[in-house]
């Protein structure tokens, strides 16, 4: 017959270990599927992303790059200032989004064009963009 | 007029005062803490001046700044950036703590209320020496507090002799009811944990801590607990109203420094009772409550500093960032190590039954703990592998929803249980007895709600039963003890939980381009696109879209929403137009123009979305009343 | 022993916690690197701002340490610069060069009249491609380049910053030592 205060201590850290392990899993499950890597167009145009990856993209909308389509379809081209990647999305965009300021969109690849799933605008307070 | 020129120099005289007086309350503290446990009427007195002064000195440069504030006082360098001769007096007010200068001096402001406050229930009730060692750790976070504000971000720097004639404005996104009071609310939470702080660092110093240490403590972590909650229910609905994308929690850095010491101190209160009831747990009640504290200072080092990447980030500056991890290492630094070599002497070790109040207690902080080291760890994780050189990187909600479903559904399970556990032990047989009705209940519910909606996935469904689940066994079990305060948190607790459920299984949304004369239909209500007409405000100008709302036959009336143009920025805003009933929300945003008289349109129907925040004001409203039914 | 490392374990992770939020106030999450650094300036041939007929060339760089500064009249971030401007436009052996980008030359030339001009040379940046060249994302942005007309550096934002600052001055320094 174990002594109660050991046998408590052994359920205590047995349940401790164990909420740990559950933790440290799901976390880490999460995290392989879960998290976009962030990339400008040069690192894009140089092949840095694997087909089919959601990635993120950051880089300036080139001014007088914006056309819009059918309905809300936009198609936009990014540019870090040495590449250039075009970038189509349906959807409203972000009240900050603008020709010649710097976004984020995350989305693939698909022939050479993003296809956006989400844009965000950047904005600083004691910086303008214009 | 002369008079108005020196009132900035007044308040930053004071804050200089208030400066020295903290110096000589921590000096005071430490003199009380050595005294032994006799009283000493002088070292009382003195121990209360040095509080009252200190905080007397901190109002007036507080009210200081407001007042330059209502003048349009641009010759203050923080004003002129941050107000405008066109904004309303209320955003006046709240942009005192629009930015880095100013919400720090609120966060001293408040500190040393808490100090006063504290001081006038401790007076009567704890031992002078005792006074001491709290008032003295106090006295060091404002003593680092406000040297940081005076020598890294002075908010009464001036501009003169030639003083700007307009300001440059108040960020239009900031210019909200909601955000206008979340800031306040959200540090008098995060302040109030430095309470916390200082009592368990006086015990550790002390090496003693008992039942009556935490029957002084409970009521400040949970008037805090409720003020914290209170503002991330505030920033969420700010969120919500103004972000213009119909999202309540985005799982950013900035929310997530809020929800982190939530966590903690959650965890906290519910291993207090543990120590009040039951003296166990000594040892982990001073870790968390050591580790609220530094996760509030977290929190504020990672909005204010720029380390991470975040929508609210709005003012960032990593010069005052390294000054506020400095203060924020030897803090933490010294709290830990004291923990290290203190903490052994307070071992305690109680036995209890698996099937206990006790157990699930444990359980609730296990939970908690995980839950908050697994966001900590996603918060953090982008600075890990950037440091690291291994690219730059985002976590979005996909991982927390992973991480953090599961878990709190486990820990909704605890909290059917618990409550209806006894101390040491409890009778499988009696468990069930008061577990099976709330239990069929919710089962009929939940098939009913199945049955009446569109397929749900399993873990929706799961979790739609486990809230009412909860709902049903909180209210079960308030017929038979009286503690309100627990129910109605748990309480809240549900309804948030049942908010989420819903509101994300319900949600209709459209995103389409609209002109005058369209009609759409989205969840059951049909939208008329009437007309675009040009409005104006105090500080901007816009256009404004009325849309029809009918229901059936009948009409709901008009949604305006607008784009506004404020004079102070380049930026158009989105302002969202709700019509908001307990059971739903209509949301529609403008976007831009489109060519031939379109505009681009997002149209939500959100039913059950005021529960989210309705549990949250729930949890508050359970902090206060425990708070008040104290014997 | 064993116990003892249990006790010290939250003092552990915090330090290691710590190391990172150290190192990482250095690393700027919000600035996408600029690939212009340590590459020859674009060249160009703009007119000068407050004399239409003199044209000014990219050979301006060759000799002198040059700042760049693109500001615009509607920039209120760099109205509150000037003071800082003026300090650099002192400095020996360094010329101040403003860019005054996509702006209305008219309202421009007013500008600096009435707050005084603290530049030695302003060109008109009103021109297509001046921004896409220069890589310019908004105002108010310096650049440095050396006598021989490579970029060194580039900043976003305003030269109040203080961190902003030592780095330009740090900058300057290294290349009146070499």
């Amino acid at each position: 017959m174990m002594h109660p205060i050991r046998k408590q201590r052994l359920i205590l850290i047995v349940s401790v270990v164990l909420s740990v392990a559950i933790a440290v899993g799901l976390i880490l499950y999460a995290l392989r599927s879960n998290i976009s890597l962030f990339y400008t167009p040069s690192q894009v145009a140089q092949g840095e992303t694997r087909p089919g990856q959601v990635f993120r993209l950051g880089g300036m909308v080139q001014k007088g790059s914006v056309q819009h389509g059918q309905g809300l379809a936009v198609r936009f081209v990014l540019t870090d200032f040495h590449h250039a990647i075009a970038v189509t999305y349906t959807g409203l965009l972000p009240d900050l989004f603008r020709e010649g300021q710097g976004v984020v969109v995350q989305g693939q690849l698909e022939g050479g064009v993003l296809l956006a799933q989400e844009v965000l605008a950047k904005h600083d307070e004691n910086y303008r963009p214009k | 007029m002369m008079g108005a020129l020196v009132l900035p120099e007044l308040g930053h005289f004071s804050l200089i005062l208030a400066f020295i007086f903290s110096i000589y309350q921590m000096g005071v503290g430490g003199v009380a803490a050595r005294c032994g446990l006799s009283a000493h009427k002088q070292l009382a007195y003195l121990l209360l001046t040095s509080v009252y002064g200190q905080v007397f000195f901190l109002i007036l440069s507080y009210l200081a700044l407001t007042y330059a504030f209502l003048t349009h006082d641009f010759s203050v360098s923080y004003v002129a950036a941050h107000a405008h001769t066109r904004l309303p007096w209320p955003y006046r007010l709240s942009a005192v703590w629009s930015a880095h200068e100013g919400s720090l001096l609120l966060w001293v402001t408040l500190l040393g209320g808490w100090s006063a406050a504290f001081l006038c229930y401790a007076r009567t009730r704890i031992p002078l020496a005792i006074q001491g060692s709290i008032v003295m750790v106090l006295g060091v976070l404002s003593v680092g507090f406000i040297s940081f504000l005076l020598f890294t971000s002075n908010p009464f720097l001036r501009l003169l002799p030639e003083p700007p004639l307009e300001g440059q404005g108040l960020n239009p996104l900031l210019q909200d009811p909601g955000l206008a009071i979340h800031p306040p609310m959200l540090y008098m939470g995060y302040v109030g944990f430095a309470l916390a702080f200082a009592v368990a660092v006086a015990a550790l110093l002390r090496g003693k801590f008992d039942g009556v240490w935490v029957q002084w403590l409970k009521p400040w972590v949970m008037l805090a607990w409720s003020f914290l909650t209170l503002g991330i229910t505030l920033g969420s609905w700010w969120a919500y109203r103004v972000l213009g994308w119909g999202g309540w929690w985005f799982w950013d850095p900035v929310e997530n420094a809020a929800l982190l010491p939530w966590l903690a101190a959650t965890a906290l209160f519910h291993s207090l009772i543990m120590v009040e009831k039951r003296h166990a747990f000594k040892i982990w009640v001073l870790l968390l409550a050591i580790l609220t504290f530094c996760l509030s200072l977290l929190g504020t080092f990672l909005v204010r500093s720029g380390v991470l990447i975040s929508v609210h980030a709005f003012a960032s500056d990593p010069l005052r960032g390294a000054y506020l991890l400095k203060f924020l290492m030897t803090v933490v630094c010294l709290a830990l190590l004291l923990f290290a070599w203190r903490s052994p002497l307070l071992v305690t070790r109680q036995v209890f039954h698996f099937l206990s109040k006790e157990t699930f207690l444990l359980i609730n902080n296990i939970i908690l703990f995980v839950l908050m080291i697994s966001v900590l760890f996603a918060t953090l994780y982008p600075l890990f592998l950037d440091v690291l050189g291994m690219g730059k990187i985002s976590v979005g909600p996909p991982y927390f929803n992973a991480v953090f479903i599961p878990l709190f559904l486990l820990l909704v399970i605890a909290m059917c249980i618990g409550p209806c556990c006894h101390w040491q032990k409890t009778r499988p047989g009696q468990l069930i007895k008061q577990l099976r009705w709330p239990i069929c209940l919710a089962v009929m519910v939940t098939v009913v709600i199945k049955l009446g909606l569109p397929p749900l996935p399993w873990l929706k469904i799961i979790a739609l039963f486990l809230s009412l689940t909860l709902a049903f066994t909180t209210v079960f079990i308030s017929t038979q003890r009286r503690r309100l305060g627990m129910m109605l948190a748990h309480m809240g607790v549900a309804v948030c939980a049942l908010g989420i459920i819903l509101s994300t299984s319900l949600q209709t949304q459209r995103e389409l381009s609209m002109r005058p004369g369209d009609s759409i239909a989205v969840g059951g209500h049909q939208f008329e696109f009437m007309n675009v007409h040009a409005v104006e405000g105090e500080n901007y100008e816009g256009v404004a879209a009325d849309f029809r709302v009918y229901h059936g036959l009948q009409t709901l009336g008009l949604l305006s929403p607008e784009k506004r143009h404020y004079f102070s920025s380049q930026n158009g805003i989105s302002q969202a137009a709700i019509s908001s009933n307990l059971f739903r929300d209509l949301y529609i945003v403008l976007g831009e123009p489109l060519e031939k008289n379109n505009w681009a349109v997002r149209i939500y129907n959100k039913p059950y979305v005021r529960f989210i925040w309705l549990g949250g004001l729930l949890m508050m409203l359970g902090g206060l009343i425990s708070l008040s039914s104290k014997k | 022993m064993k116990k003892k490392f249990f006790y010290f374990l939250p003092f552990f992770v915090f330090m290691l916690i710590a190391f990172f939020l150290w190192r990482g106030l250095r690393l700027d999450p919000a600035q996408l690197p600029s690939t212009l650094i340590d590459k020859v300036a674009p060249s160009f041939v703009l007119p000068s701002l407050l004399d239409e007929q003199k044209k000014i060339r990219s050979s301006i760089f060759y000799g002198k340490i040059s700042i760049v500064h693109v500001w615009s009249s509607e920039c209120k971030v760099c109205e509150n610069e000037y003071d800082v401007l003026l300090q650099l436009a002192q400095l020996p052996k360094v010329q101040l060069i403003g860019l005054d980008y996509e702006d209305d030359p008219i309202s421009a030339k007013r500008y600096l009249l009435e707050k005084g001009n603290p530049y030695h040379q302003v060109l008109r940046g009103d021109q297509k491609n001046v921004g896409l060249n220069w890589g310019i994302y908004g105002t108010p942005e310096t650049f440095v380049i050396d006598q021989r007309g490579v970029i060194r550096g580039k900043w976003l934002g305003s030269l109040n910053e203080e961190k902003t600052r030592e780095q330009l001055k740090a900058c300057l320094r290294s290349l009146k030592d070499a």
